[in-house]
């Protein structure tokens, strides 16, 4: 690592990401990719796949190590390349406890309910007392609708189900940004909704986000920024309603006809 | 025609029972001790470092791929000569018996390890886990459960691997049948309820092991 640095920075973004490279092997992913969030904003990623959305998303919370560029995210920020020693894992860890992750296939743990899903950030990480870590798991749960799925293993729950769990096993964590990764890709057509009502409602309460999906008529109704990737650059940059409804690059047009750009979003059948 | 005369083996019931008392404990301790040298494998072959990779590696193949009769020997008339280092027949043979269970449990332990979907520790990590936590956490609880029945089997073969310690005269239950067949005369009879002593063990054991596959199996 570099510096894990407290500056106490006056430029209001949440987010900012400079320079940022990787390569895995020969084949280059992210080429130089530089990208603000202010606080409480949400920034959809869009692109076809193996444009390095996803990549860029996980080198946000160091899943992926840049070989090049700095991430910084509240005060906290790290630097990559040639002289830079890589971050150790405590120092990783307790950075990553700050941003919460959704990932397309859930990744739930099996072994838990769905309770314990949720409390076991709180008690192994914060260093939660159970009481309280169940306490804190039981009103996320609430939040996402599934109060009453608590003692359930996700082994029962439904793939809308699932996901919300796992939003709500990231939230537990009280993270100061969340990053979706294609969060409603894995999902049956009739759960998409329920899961894109949550992730909705969590933006319109200010969380911070960075969400890699497919739903461009999600995109342009959540999303206030849009950013169009395609062979690991930023094609395309602005205002979501502007790129989506009037795109300026042949290619960023190109990628949104394969989309229903606008429309009502799926709706939320299970909404809590 | 053979006349058998399982009668006579009475009188040496009290042999056969100390032997078989030397067996079962003797499994045990190699249980016990080959799970504790399978995790140090285990976890040596998944090391990030290069070199304990290399290290384990090669302890591991030189005693999965050496006869355990050959290991048996060289551990008790080789490593004398070789270290300096005087041992029991007893130590001996435990310690040979170990590394070699050990071997194999060690595969098992790391296939069970590498089983479990990776997303699982990436879950674990972008909670803010360490790899350290997210492995006891995450990973080894759903690893442990499809290893059970793979360890049960390797410790079934490790019972039976106990038979051949009698070459160092640990007197187990086939080196004490050895002194009965020579009293005797009646080596057929001899090792014919020693087969028999040893079916009686691990077939309710084998039952035991399948009963719990078929549980894991549903719990999937």
């Amino acid at each position: 690592m570099s510096e894990a640095s407290n500056n106490t920075s006056k430029n209001t973004s949440k987010i900012e990401i400079r320079g940022l490279r990787k390569s895995f092997g020969s084949n280059e992913v992210l080429k130089t990719i530089s990208l603000d969030v202010a606080k409480g904003g949400v920034v959809a990623l869009i692109g076809p796949s193996g444009s390095g959305k996803s990549t860029l998303l996980r080198c946000i919370n160091l899943l992926v190590t840049p070989d090049g560029g700095s991430v910084r995210v509240g005060d906290t920020r790290f630097a990559f390349g040639a002289g830079t020693k890589l971050p150790n894992v405590k120092t990783l860890a307790k950075f990553r406890a700050t941003t919460g992750m959704v990932f397309q296939h859930f990744n739930l743990f099996p072994h838990m309910t769905a309770l314990q899903n949720v409390m076991e950030g709180p008690i192994t990480v914060r260093r939660m007392a159970r009481a309280d870590a169940e306490t804190l798991a039981r009103a996320q749960l609430a939040k996402v609708g599934l109060a009453e799925k608590a003692d359930q293993y996700p082994a029962t729950l439904s793939g809308g189900q699932k996901q919300r769990v796992a939003i709500a096993r990231a939230l537990a964590m009280e993270p100061d940004v969340m990053l979706f990764d294609e969060a409603t890709s894995a999902l049956d057509p009739e759960l998409v909704g329920e899961v894109l009502a949550v992730m909705q409602r969590l933006a319109s309460e200010g969380m911070t986000m960075v969400i890699v999906t497919h739903e461009i008529a999600f995109a342009r109704e959540v999303a206030d920024r849009l950013i169009f990737m395609r062979d690991g650059i930023v094609v395309e940059e602005g205002p979501a309603r502007q790129v989506i409804d009037n795109p300026q690059e042949a290619a960023t047009r190109a990628f949104l006809s394969h989309f229903h750009r606008t429309g009502a979003l799926p709706p939320a059948n299970a909404a809590p | 025609m053979y006349q058998w005369d399982f009668g006579i083996l009475w009188s040496y019931r009290w042999l056969f029972l100390n032997g078989l008392g030397v067996t079962v404990g003797f499994t045990v301790v190699i249980v016990v001790l080959g799970l504790v040298f399978g995790l140090f494998g285990a976890f040596g072959t998944l090391s990030r470092f290069r070199a304990v990779r290399l290290i384990a590696l090669t302890f591991i193949e030189a005693f999965r791929c050496t006869p355990i009769l050959v290991q048996l020997i060289w551990f008790y008339y080789a490593l004398p000569i070789l270290a300096g280092v005087e041992m029991t027949p007893i130590t001996a043979s435990a310690l040979a018996l170990s590394l070699y269970g050990g071997s194999f449990y060690s595969e098992i332990i790391r296939g069970g390890i590498v089983s479990i979907d990776s997303g699982q520790s990436e879950a674990g990590a972008a909670l803010g886990m360490t790899p350290g936590q997210a492995m006891r956490r995450i990973v080894l609880p759903q690893a442990i459960k499809r290893m059970i029945p793979a360890l049960m089997n390797q410790s079934i073969i490790q019972f039976k691997n106990t038979s051949l310690v009698s070459v160092l005269a640990v007197p187990d239950l086939v080196y004490q049948s050895q002194v009965a067949a020579h009293d005797s005369y009646r080596p057929l009879e001899t090792y014919t309820a020693v087969a028999v002593a040893y079916a009686a063990i691990l077939i309710p054991l084998t039952i035991l092991v399948r009963r719990g596959e078929k549980r894991m199996a549903v719990g999937e």
